[in-house]
C-alpha cells in the first residue's frame, strides 16, 4: 500500500511533466527561493534583537548599567530601575520551579520507569499533554478566582495582610503550568536509560528503589536538569497568568506573600499606558533583558539535551 | 486537570446560549450580551497568522530538510530554536515596534502577524522533521524519471509528508489561539464588531483577560463563558490533531 502511494505520487509528477512542456521553475531559482526563506528566518531573529536594542537605546544611554540595579520605578519623575522586577521574576520563577520539581520528578520516574505501558500511564500522559494545551490566560483566571481566595485564607491564618495575590500565588499557578514540560522531558530522558545498565544493577541484588536512585537518576541527571532549565525559560517569560495574580506592585517584594511584579507582567500592564519615550524605551529594555535571559537559558537546556541524544 | 475543567465547565455552561455567541458585549450595568465580536476576531487573527506563517514555514522547513549540513542551514536551525523560546510578550513588543508604530494604530493585522511569528518555528520544525522521514528512494525514483527538482519536491516529497505538516499547522494554531500577551498592544481589543483588518480587534483570550481583571461581576460571568468556549476550541483542536496523526501517519 505504501509502495503504491509512493508510485502514484512519482508517476503523477511524471505525467504532469510530460503534459506541460513549458519549464516552470528552474532548479537553481527554486534552490535560491529555499535559501532565501532560510536566510529570512535568520534575518528575522537578528532584526528582532536589533530593533529591541535600538528601541531601548534611549533608556540604555540614560541609565546605563544602573538600570538593572536601581530600585526606583517612578514614571512620574522619569526614573526607571528594573531591580524590583528582576527580583520579582527570579523569586516567582524559582519558587515555581521548586514546587514543580517536587511533582514532576516523581511523575517522570513513574511514567518512564515503573509503568511505561498500560492504560493508566497513557491516560496520565494525555492528561499532561492537555494540561500543556490550556491557554495561559485561563490559568490566570482560575488562579485569580480559585487560588487567590485560598491563599487569602492562608495568609489570614498566618497573620499576614490578606492580599490573596502575590509572589506565592503566582508561583503556584506557574508551577502548575510548567509541570507538564519538565515531566514530559524527564520521562523521555528516563526511558532512554539503557536497560542493560538497569538489569546489571538488578542482577547484583539492587532493589528497584536503589536502581532508580543509584543508576537511573545519575544517568538521566543532566537531561532532567535540562528539562528543568527549559521549563525555567518558560516560567520566566510567562506573562498572562502571572500578570493576573501577582498583584502589580512596583517595589521590591518583602516576602513571598507580598505583591510584586515580574519583567513580563510590568510590560503587559504599563506598555499601552506608557507616556513619554523614555518610559516606553525603559519598558522595551525590560523586554530586551527578558529576551536575552530566556534565550540563553533555552540554548543551554537544548545543548545539554542534544548531548544526551534526545531530539530536543 | 479534571478539577480545572470541571470548574470552568460548571461556571461557563450556564452562561452559554445562542445569544451569548451571536450578540455583542453590552456596557456595564446591562444584563446579557455576548461575545460574537471576540469569536470573529479570534478567527480573523488566526487567519492572518496562518496566511503569513504557513508559506514561509513550509519553505523554510523544506530548506532545512534539503540542506542538512551547511552553515546557513545550521544557523537557521539555531534561529528557529531561539525563535521558539522567545517569550510571547517580547513578540508583542516587536510587533508593536514594527507594525503598530509604522502603521499608526493598533490593528488586527499587527496582531495576526505577531501570532504568525509565534507559529512560524512550530511549522518549520514540523515540516523539517516530517520531510526527513521521507525515504531517499522516492526522490531518486522521481528524479530518475526525469522530473525536475522543484517538481519532485513540490509534487512528490511534499504530498508524501502532508499529514505531518498539517499536524504541525494545527498544533501551532492551537498554541496561538489562546495567546494573549502578544495581542495586548497589537490587536488591542475592542467592544465592537469589526471586520476591518486595519482596526483594533477583540479576541477571546484578550477579552477574558480584560473582563476577568475588571471589577464587575457581570463581566466575570462573560469571561467564564468565554473561557469555556476557548478551552473547548483549543482542547478540541488538540484532540483533533491527535486523531489525525493516528489515522493518517506518514509511514514508509
Amino acid at each position: 500500500m505504501n509502495h503504491s502511494r509512493a508510485e502514484v505520487l512519482v508517476l503523477g509528477a511524471k505525467t504532469e511533466t510530460m503534459r506541460w512542456h513549458k519549464p516552470t521553475l528552474s532548479e537553481s531559482s527554486f534552490r535560491k527561493i529555499l535559501s532565501m526563506t532560510g536566510a529570512f528566518v535568520l534575518l528575522l531573529l537578528l532584526a528582532i534583537f536589533f530593533s529591541l536594542f535600538i528601541a531601548s537605546f534611549p533608556a540604555i544611554r540614560n541609565f546605563g548599567i544602573r538600570f538593572l540595579f536601581s530600585s526606583t520605578w517612578d514614571p512620574v519623575r522619569s526614573e526607571f530601575g528594573a531591580f524590583p522586577f528582576l527580583v520579582g521574576t527570579l523569586a516567582t520563577s524559582f519558587l515555581a520551579l521548586i514546587i514543580s520539581v517536587v511533582f514532576s520528578i516523581p511523575i517522570s520516574i513513574f511514567l518512564g520507569e515503573y509503568s511505561a505501558q498500560g492504560a493508566t500511564p497513557a491516560f496520565i500522559k494525555s492528561m499532561i499533554e492537555l494540561l500543556a494545551g490550556v491557554p495561559s490566560v485561563i490559568y490566570g483566571f482560575c488562579g485569580l478566582f480559585l487560588l487567590a481566595p485560598l491563599v487569602r485564607i492562608l495568609e489570614g491564618r498566618l497573620g499576614l495582610a490578606p492580599y490573596g495575590v502575590g509572589i506565592f500565588t503566582a508561583s503556584l499557578v506557574l508551577s502548575i503550568m510548567i509541570i507538564p514540560y519538565s515531566a514530559s522531558i524527564g520521562r523521555e530522558v528516563i526511558s532512554l536509560v539503557p536497560s542493560d545498565l538497569k538489569e546489571a544493577a538488578l542482577s547484583l541484588g539492587a532493589t528497584r528503589f536503589e536502581v532508580i536512585r543509584k543508576v537511573i537518576l545519575p544517568y538521566a541527571g543532566s537531561g532532567i536538569v535540562a528539562g528543568i532549565l527549559l521549563s525555567l525559560g518558560r516560567a520566566l517569560g510567562e506573562t498572562m497568568a502571572v500578570t493576573m495574580v501577582i498583584g502589580n506592585s512596583n517595589f521590591i517584594p518583602k516576602g513571598i506573600f507580598s505583591p510584586a511584579n515580574t519583567l513580563a507582567s510590568v510590560v503587559a500592564n504599563e506598555f499601552t499606558e506608557a507616556t513619554g519615550s523614555l518610559y516606553l524605551s525603559s519598558l522595551i529594555e525590560l523586554g530586551l533583558v527578558l529576551f536575552i535571559v530566556t534565550t540563553l537559558i533555552n540554548l543551554i537546556g537544548k545543548f545539554i539535551i542534544r548531548r544526551m541524544g534526545v531530539g530536543g | 486537570m479534571l478539577f480545572i475543567l470541571f470548574f470552568i465547565t460548571s461556571k461557563g455552561i450556564s452562561v452559554i446560549n445562542w445569544s451569548f455567541i451571536t450578540q455583542l458585549p453590552k456596557p456595564v450595568g446591562e444584563i446579557g450580551g455576548g461575545i460574537s465580536n471576540a469569536i470573529i476576531g479570534t478567527l480573523m487573527l488566526i487567519g492572518i497568522a496562518t496566511g503569513f506563517s504557513v508559506p514561509v514555514g513550509i519553505l523554510a522547513g523544506i530548506f532545512l530538510s534539503e540542506n542538512r549540513k551547511g552553515r546557513l542551514a545550521s544557523l537557521t536551525r539555531l534561529c528557529v530554536e531561539t525563535l521558539q523560546g522567545i517569550p510571547s510578550i517580547v513578540i508583542g513588543i516587536i510587533a508593536y515596534i514594527w507594525l503598530v508604530v509604522s502603521m499608526g494604530s493598533f490593528s488586527a493585522f499587527s496582531g495576526g502577524m505577531a501570532l504568525g511569528l509565534m507559529m512560524l518555528p512550530v511549522i518549520i520544525t514540523a515540516t523539517e522533521e516530517t520531510l526527513k522521514l521521507i525515504p531517499e528512494s522516492l526522490r531518486e525514483a522521481s528524479l530518475a524519471l526525469g522530473v525536475s527538482y522543484p517538481r519532485t519536491i513540490l509534487k512528490v516529497i511534499l504530498p508524501a509528508g502532508v499529514s505531518g505538516i498539517v499536524t504541525g499547522i494545527l498544533l501551532s494554531i492551537a498554541r496561538v489561539a489562546g495567546e494573549t500577551a502578544p495581542l495586548l498592544f497589537t490587536a488591542f481589543g475592542s467592544p465592537f464588531m469589526n471586520l476591518n483588518v486595519l482596526k483594533p480587534i477583540n479576541s477571546l483570550p484578550l477579552m477574558i483577560f480584560n473582563y476577568a481583571t475588571s471589577p464587575y461581576p457581570e463581566w466575570h460571568t462573560l469571561a467564564w463563558g468565554a473561557s469555556f468556549i476557548l478551552i473547548v476550541l483549543v482542547l478540541g483542536l488538540n484532540l483533533f490533531t491527535k486523531v489525525v496523526t493516528k489515522r493518517w501517519k506518514v509511514q514508509f
